[in-house]
């Protein structure tokens, strides 16, 4: 094996000239990214600037118009259109992709134990007990062990996303993507759950993130991708990017946050 | 007034009564189960978004809920059988219209119900890889079920009064056998007073319990 294919084998999800276009408003247009096996990568910028449309496309909750996209072993190009996949094939690319959303999105009829043995049982159809086992202690990681019979609409809405991101890793995802995933939460309990996220990058999680959290992107992140009007306008180490921004819509991005970045140096 | 009400008049028909009562329950039972099924199907199929299969049942749809039930069934007995060019026995062609009729409603409840779950719910169930087939027997039905339920059994409440109109074809349901006796009779106070009470008899624990259901959906 060459240096170059171990470098290759590494890839866990790598982007290029990724385009989305609604009608004639094209959200992101052009972004290329590589993220490597237990890389955490954060994306920021202003609302609207495309970095949850660009996300979604990453499990192809949304159909990208054009480029390519590679997951682990998987390349799909979009310029052919042809190569998407549907039904089954697609159900299956997206069962290595844990995401986890601003809503929460738990199954409400479900309890938390059910909603993490959720992907598991339904999707791979793992025996019950097994899955079970495996929920267990990935509630119990998240902080939940004493709330596995809770129904969603009986927890909180930190414990709600904590168990989200159990549900997703629950399918023992090459790469989790996280989409603003504080945004709807009282400000009290932000907290917890970044704690959990936290953890999993430091158990070696590969993530990719989308959020406002400075203080977290600049104590977790790899790498940071600032995206403006679709496109990709800095990336770099967290520090860099953050603290020392070289282009001005960045600067001018960051300004509002000023109070989290520097109280924390 | 001097109107002396005599409703053993009403009770000597007995035998007709109960014949009318099985009728009546007999046609709001089956054209309730028959329109649940078209519901589901046709239901089910406008989710595939598809124009050649949406469009048709969304004008089936139209049509029933568009054209009052009265014309359905006298148009179902007098034009349907013409139309196809086949003898219909009048008990058939009548329950067809109101199956059809129950069909359209239950098709849009079901409809309803399964657009009604919100899209997080389907994208959350996608994201963790599941089939259109699995997030819609694990995920939405479940919980869109509990939603259909309370505008499903209203529907039937409705349906079982408009059975009533079968009378017009000559159906022996409660109402016709009313009209015979009141032909018999000339007492159409205390028999229609008599069918009312029938109607209200089967209908009222039927809201209670849509009721109780539909406060036990709401936690």
């Amino acid at each position: 094996m060459t240096n170059s294919d171990l470098m290759a084998s590494d890839v866990m999800v790598k982007v290029d000239g990724l385009r989305k276009s609604y009608g004639a408003v094209e959200a992101v247009r052009g972004v290329s990214l590589e993220v490597h096996r237990g890389q955490v990568v954060v994306l920021i910028g202003p609302s609207g600037c495309g970095k949850s449309t660009f996300l979604r496309c990453i499990n192809l909750l949304e159909r990208p118009s054009a480029g390519t996209l590679q997951v682990s072993e998987r390349t799909i190009d979009f310029g052919s259109g042809r190569s998407m996949p549907h039904g089954r094939d697609l159900a299956r690319f997206r069962s290595r992709i844990g995401m986890v959303f601003q809503q929460f999105d738990l199954f409400p009829h479900m309890t938390a134990l059910r909603n993490v043995m959720s992907g598991p049982v339904i999707v791979k159809k793992m025996a019950a007990s097994e899955a079970e086992a495996i929920a267990r202690s990935l509630l119990a990681k998240v902080g939940l062990a004493a709330f596995t019979e809770r129904f969603p609409r009986e927890l909180s809405g930190g414990q709600q996303q904590r168990v989200a991101i159990a549900r997703a890793m629950a399918m023992s995802p090459e790469v989790m993507l996280f989409d603003e995933v504080t945004s709807a939460l009282d400000p009290e309990l932000v907290g917890e759950v970044l704690d959990v996220m936290k953890q999993l990058a430091t158990d070696g999680t590969t993530m990719i993130v989308v959020t406002h959290e400075m203080g977290f992107a600049r104590e977790v992140a790899d790498r940071v991708v600032v995206m403006d009007a679709g496109q990709v306008v800095e990336q770099g180490p967290a520090e860099e990017v953050l603290l020392q921004p070289r282009n001005p819509r960045t600067a001018s991005f960051l300004s509002r946050f000023h109070s989290t970045l520097v109280g924390r140096s | 007034m001097g109107y002396k009400w005599d409703f053993g008049a009403v009770y000597s028909y007995l035998n007709l009564w109960i014949k009318g009562f099985g009728v009546t329950l007999g046609y709001s039972l089956g054209t309730v189960v028959g329109g649940l099924i078209i519901g589901v199907i046709c239901g089910m199929l406008l989710l595939y978004r598809r124009k050649w299969v949406t469009l048709p049942i969304h004008y089936y749809v139209e049509i029933f809920r568009c054209t009052p039930l009265l014309v359905q069934i006298v148009w179902f007995y007098y034009a349907l059988p013409i139309v196809l060019a086949v003898e219909l026995p009048a008990w058939l062609a009548a329950g067809l219209g109101l199956t059809l009729y129950m069909g359209a409603f239950s098709t849009e409840i079901f409809r309803g119900g399964i657009i009604s779950i919100d899209k997080g719910q389907w994208q959350a169930a996608r994201a963790l890889g599941m089939t259109n087939g699995e997030l819609m027997r694990h995920v939405i039905l479940p919980q869109a079920i509990k939603r259909m339920v309370p505008p499903f059994v209203n529907q039937s409440i409705i349906q079982l009064k408009n059975t009533s109109l079968l009378y017009v074809v000559a159906v022996p349901d409660l109402m016709y056998t009313g009209s015979i006796v009141v032909a018999d009779t000339f007492r159409p106070l205390e028999v229609y007073t008599s069918v009312a009470v029938m109607y209200f008899a089967i209908l009222y624990p039927l809201t209670l319990w849509a009721t109780r259901m539909e406060a036990r959906v709401d936690q």
